[in-house]
């Protein structure tokens, strides 16, 4: 086994009276891919979204290996969610690329802006990820003159670009036309093997057998079951997940 | 219809334009757009003084009227002591105005930009400052130039108001040469005929600034 990335222990989120997470543990190790699964609403996205600091936990503790390690039962200190936040980067559903930038600078703007990397240095290590998605010769041109899957790589190359340690994808091809869904899980799997450290959320189930370690199936803000996507998909032990995946398979009936 | 006095005065007229209102009009908006973006950003404050504060200068910039605000800087200020000369007068009372109303769209052009844009700009490690700078601003101003386009131009029309409190710009010149010519309809319509050609000049302009921000969304 390699060793631990992050550990989650008992995260809880509420949105006033409403408990969206209600106790979630979750150990990442380097290298793994983690599949997040579950019906719309379970919180997925708000877990995802307490890794990476966008959303402060109620309660709960967040290690990652190497710092920082923070315990939501009290105020979290603004340097350690920043600290939290220079570990992961995030892909968004709906890319949320940087509209008036091009595709270089939307790559290049954290690791020039935010890490001072010199800007030739920053933009020769942005073309060469860009390269490797096949978007080089899209450089120059603006977010809105590329396709949903374009878009969406260059997006995971943004979030590429600052060498974050885990990278969490938010149904990160939900939103695309069918036919572009491929060339972006394409690029998932061949980050999977190149080794980096992924927790994904997605419905794309034939990815998370193929790609993911473990899978999670998210169910009212709980973990109902986990396990290897083998076994979870094709001998799921709790009804609420056969259920699920009877209807992601099956959506007619 | 007196051609000759018609002619002889419209140079007058559009010097005035060009010395008067045309640098008073671009100096206060000018000013009065950073002030505009101050009030903006304290609105947006999620401190409640802060925010208060800016809700209040908005609120009496737009509550009273252009011609009190222009009379109490020039001839209201000297019964406290402060005595101030025509142009300046004219530039604070103009930018003070200029910034509660461009505040207000400022903000709405903030507040248009989806916050999805502040949390990609958060995962890639942006302070809210940078944020604010590089991703919002940029995209806010893309969506406030026709907004701002019409203060601009709203405001060139309403530097006639500074002929009142002395400041020589198009319309006191033509108000001069009505006095002594007695020519009121002519001089007037003539003043009315320099600011719509003006007034169409930076709608052309207008124009021009919104096509090219359109490369990008
Ligand atoms: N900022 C928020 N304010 C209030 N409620 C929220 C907020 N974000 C999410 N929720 C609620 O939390 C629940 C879980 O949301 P989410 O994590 O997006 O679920 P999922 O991604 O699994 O569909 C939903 O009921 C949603 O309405
Ligand atoms: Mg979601």
């Amino acid at each position: 086994m390699s060793e631990a990335l992050l550990a989650a222990r008992g995260i809880r989120k509420s949105f006033g009276e409403h408990e969206v997470l209600r106790g979630v543990d979750l150990d990442v190790r380097r290298g793994q891919v983690i599949a997040l699964i579950g019906p719309s609403g379970s919180g997925k996205t708000t877990l995802l979204r307490s890794l990476n600091g966008l959303e402060t936990p109620s309660a709960g503790t967040l290690e990652l290996d190497g710092g920082p390690s923070l315990d939501f039962a009290r105020p979290v200190p603004k340097a350690q969610r920043f600290a939290l936040r220079d570990r992961s980067a995030m892909v968004f559903q709906h890319h949320n690329l940087f509209p008036h930038l091009t595709v270089l600078q939307n790559v290049v703007e954290g690791p020039v802006q935010v890490r001072r990397v010199p800007r030739a240095e920053a933009e020769a290590r942005a073309l060469g990820l860009l390269e490797r998605v096949g978007l080089a010769d899209k450089r120059d041109a603006y977010p809105r003159q590329l396709s949903g899957g374009q878009q969406q790589r260059v997006g995971i190359v943004r979030a590429l670009a600052l060498g974050p340690d885990l990278l969490l994808f938010d149904e990160p091809t939900s939103a695309l036309d069918p036919e572009l869904v491929g060339e972006v899980l394409t690029v998932m799997k061949e980050l999977a093997d190149e080794g980096w450290t992924m927790v994904v959320v997605t419905h794309e189930l034939s990815f998370a057998r193929a790609v993911a370690n473990e899978v999670l199936f998210l169910d009212g803000g709980v973990v109902l079951e986990r396990g290897a996507p083998r076994d979870l998909f094709t001998d799921p032990q709790q009804e609420r997940t056969r259920q699920f995946l009877h209807r992601i398979l099956n959506p007619l009936d | 219809m007196d051609w000759a006095l018609f002619s002889s005065s419209f140079w007058p007229i559009v010097r005035g334009g060009l010395t008067g209102t045309i640098p008073l009009a671009l100096a206060s908006f000018a000013i009065g757009l950073v002030l505009a973006l101050g009030i903006a950003l304290m609105r947006l404050s999620t401190h409640p003084v802060v925010s208060w504060l800016g809700r209040a200068y908005v609120s009496l910039i737009r509550g009273t009227p252009l011609l009190v605000q222009l009379f109490v800087v020039f001839y209201g200020m000297p019964s406290i002591g402060i005595v101030i000369n025509p142009w300046p007068s004219a530039i604070i009372a103009f930018s003070l105005n200029v910034g509660g109303y461009a505040a207000e769209v400022i903000r709405a052009a903030i507040l248009s930009v989806p916050t999805g844009q502040w949390e990609a700009a958060y995962t890639i490690g942006m302070p809210r400052v940078t944020t604010l700078r590089r991703i919002v601003l940029p995209q806010a101003a893309r969506v406030s130039v026709p907004p701002l386009s019409n203060t601009f131009i709203s405001l060139v029309k309403d530097t006639s108001l500074a002929s009142l409190i002395l400041v020589t710009e198009a319309f006191r010149e033509a108000q001069n040469i009505a006095a002594f010519s007695n020519e009121f309809m002519l001089l007037y319509l003539e003043a009315a005929l320099v600011y719509w050609l003006i007034c169409t000049v930076l709608s052309f302009g207008q124009t021009r600034i919104e096509r090219r921000l359109e490369r990008y969304v």
